[in-house]
């Protein structure tokens, strides 16, 4: 008999497969159930963001920041705004810094309450999800009180924030805290002990230390590995020198560890947020160098100075000095840096983005590499893509 | 006894139980959805939504076309041209937004130094075609009209912020 020549058969993941969390493509070679090749598809939802931003003045260019990762806006615009301030060399007054701490972790726990419970519904939970958009929506609230958008926020700006935080906002936060803690276990109560979700996930998609920092894995995918590295601690920006939190770290460097780091973030998350009203300064919520932001609308009507500064700032914007800088701030995915190169006019020169997802979805050959295909989404879950700042 | 109270767990389904008892809790609690063409979520006074062009209370329009608004849009979604009406004032002829390209991003509002244009709290004008979504003037002017009490309400909320 002759032997039967049998080929490897190739399987389209996506881009419209409801786990592949966006518009990923997943070119799978297959042998029986077994992955042996694993190629990501990218670029179906490239717009061409760092090109855009060469063509805008650095105010233009903040509301393209949140349409990156649009899972956590806040933490995209932040990046953004530190490269330019460190640029500019402009000191932040307190409460700016407090506000924008008290966002940015806002948007972690954002982050994590729909990656978390998108990760249950690749395994085949769907309950979680339902209960982390509730509590998603309720952030967005916040998010909507203070930016006057559920999503695109274009909220922190060079030079601090928009708007001040409207009257009651901060005791609502601190009030929704506890509830919040609440629902973490409730998540915890229905999947860290299930067996299924375990099954799923134990042992799923390991990443070893070494390969982790070769591949130039951030965030939570390197802490699962056991490395405790995190830019709020390692470099601190704005105020978290000042605040007490934990940077949890898993063992294994699978699935289940980062679930379980991501929950545990929630809530030092959320001790952060505790902290950050508690602490929360008074003073202006961004800085009075009227060269950077525009004055007050009051100001605005009243003096000639201002309205000649509002004027030329809503038309020419700020020039920056020439000269090029990196600023990166721990995103819930990773570092999100953004690079920026100034040739003195009010336009950058060049804009490169730094974004953790890119970095974490070319591992996902290796990670596939002899798994079966059902695992291919529990490891594109726990990766935590989101394709607004892969193809950028 | 760990490994009694692991095959404990393992037998009797003390995780399923456990995250059953919990979801069924979950059903005798308050619902959280919303009937939504009956019900609507909040919105606070910030809240950027479909533009308006306003009106002052003599009903003269606030707009004196000095294309702010189109200088810094993002987008570059808002074209407007200007001209000396009869009685010698400064007022726009044309005012386009092209609400395709609008990304709600709040700066033409910020922009304005005579609250002309706003972004006002309606989020339900969804059409049927993408011509409709090309707004001009009248439009605009239309809807300043129409949302006035709101939008008016919402700059005073917002007023000491700003």
């Amino acid at each position: 008999m002759a032997d039967i020549q049998i080929n490897n058969y190739a399987l389209n993941f996506g881009p419209q497969h409801p786990a592949a969390h966006g518009v990923l493509r997943l070119v799978i070679e297959l042998d029986g159930e077994v992955i042996e090749r694993c190629d990501p598809h990218i670029g179906l939802l490239h717009r061409g963001t760092e090109k855009l931003i060469e063509y805008k003045t650095y105010v233009q260019a903040l509301p393209y920041f949140d349409r990156l990762d649009y899972v956590a806006p806040m933490n995209m615009e932040h990046s953004y705004v530190l490269a330019v301030e460190k640029l500019l060399g402009l000191k932040l007054p307190r409460r700016a810094q407090y506000i924008r701490t008290l966002f940015a972790e806002i948007s972690r726990v954002l982050n994590h309450l729909l990656n978390v419970t998108t990760q249950a519904m690749d395994v085949g939970a769907t309950t979680p999800a339902l209960w982390g958009f509730e509590e998603r929506e309720k952030l967005m609230e916040f998010y909507e009180r203070v930016s006057g958008a559920r999503l695109h926020a274009a909220y922190f700006r060079p030079g601090g924030v928009h708007q001040d935080l409207p009257k009651g906002l901060a005791e609502d936060i601190h009030a929704y805290v506890p509830r919040c803690l609440k629902i973490l276990d409730d998540f915890e109560e229905l999947l860290t002990e299930n067996r299924i979700f375990k099954q799923r996930n134990v042992d799923i998609g390991v990443v070893t230390q070494q390969d982790a920092l070769d591949w130039g894995m951030t965030g939570p995918m390197l802490r699962s590995t056991g490395v405790a590295w995190d830019l709020r601690k390692a470099q601190p920006y704005e105020v978290y020198d000042e605040l007490d939190f934990d940077i949890p770290v898993g063992k294994n460097g699978d699935c289940y560890d980062r679930y379980l780091i991501r929950l545990e973030e929630m809530r030092q998350s959320l001790s952060i947020i505790r902290q950050c009203i508690e602490k929360m300064p008074d003073g202006p919520h961004s800085t009075l160098d009227h060269k950077v932001v525009p004055p007050a609308r009051a100001d605005m009507k009243r003096s000639m100075e201002s309205l000649i500064h509002h004027f030329k700032l809503y038309t020419e914007g700020f020039k920056v000095p020439a000269g090029e800088v990196y600023a990166a701030t721990e995103a819930p995915k990773g570092e999100f840096g953004v690079y920026l190169v100034s040739d003195g006019t009010n336009r950058p020169y060049r804009c490169k983005i730094r974004s953790p997802s890119f970095v974490h979805l070319s591992a996902t050959d290796y990670m596939c590499k002899g798994h079966q295909l059902a695992d291919a989404a529990a490891i594109v879950g726990s990766l935590d893509i989101v394709f607004g700042e892969i193809d950028r | 006894m760990s490994f009694l109270d692991s095959g404990a767990r393992m037998l009797l389904l003390k995780d399923m139980a456990k995250g059953l008892a919990l979801t069924f809790k979950y059903m005798f609690r308050k619902r959280v959805t919303l009937n939504y063409p009956y019900e609507k979520g909040p919105l606070s006074p910030r809240f950027r939504g479909e533009h308006a062009l306003r009106r002052y209370a003599t009903g003269e329009e606030r707009c004196i076309a000095c294309k702010l608004c189109e200088a810094i849009c993002p987008a570059q979604a808002i074209t407007i041209e200007a001209e000396p009406r009869d009685d010698g004032q400064r007022r726009t002829t044309r005012y386009d937004i092209d609400m395709t390209k609008c990304i709600y991003c709040g700066f033409c509002q910020e922009a304005c130094p005579v609250d002309a244009i706003v972004e006002g709290p309606n989020f339900e004008f969804a059409t049927e075609t993408r011509e409709e979504l090309m707004y001009n003037k009248d439009k605009l002017l239309a809807n300043g009209d129409r949302w006035e009490y709101e939008i008016a309400k919402n700059i005073a909320a917002d007023a000491p912020y700003r």
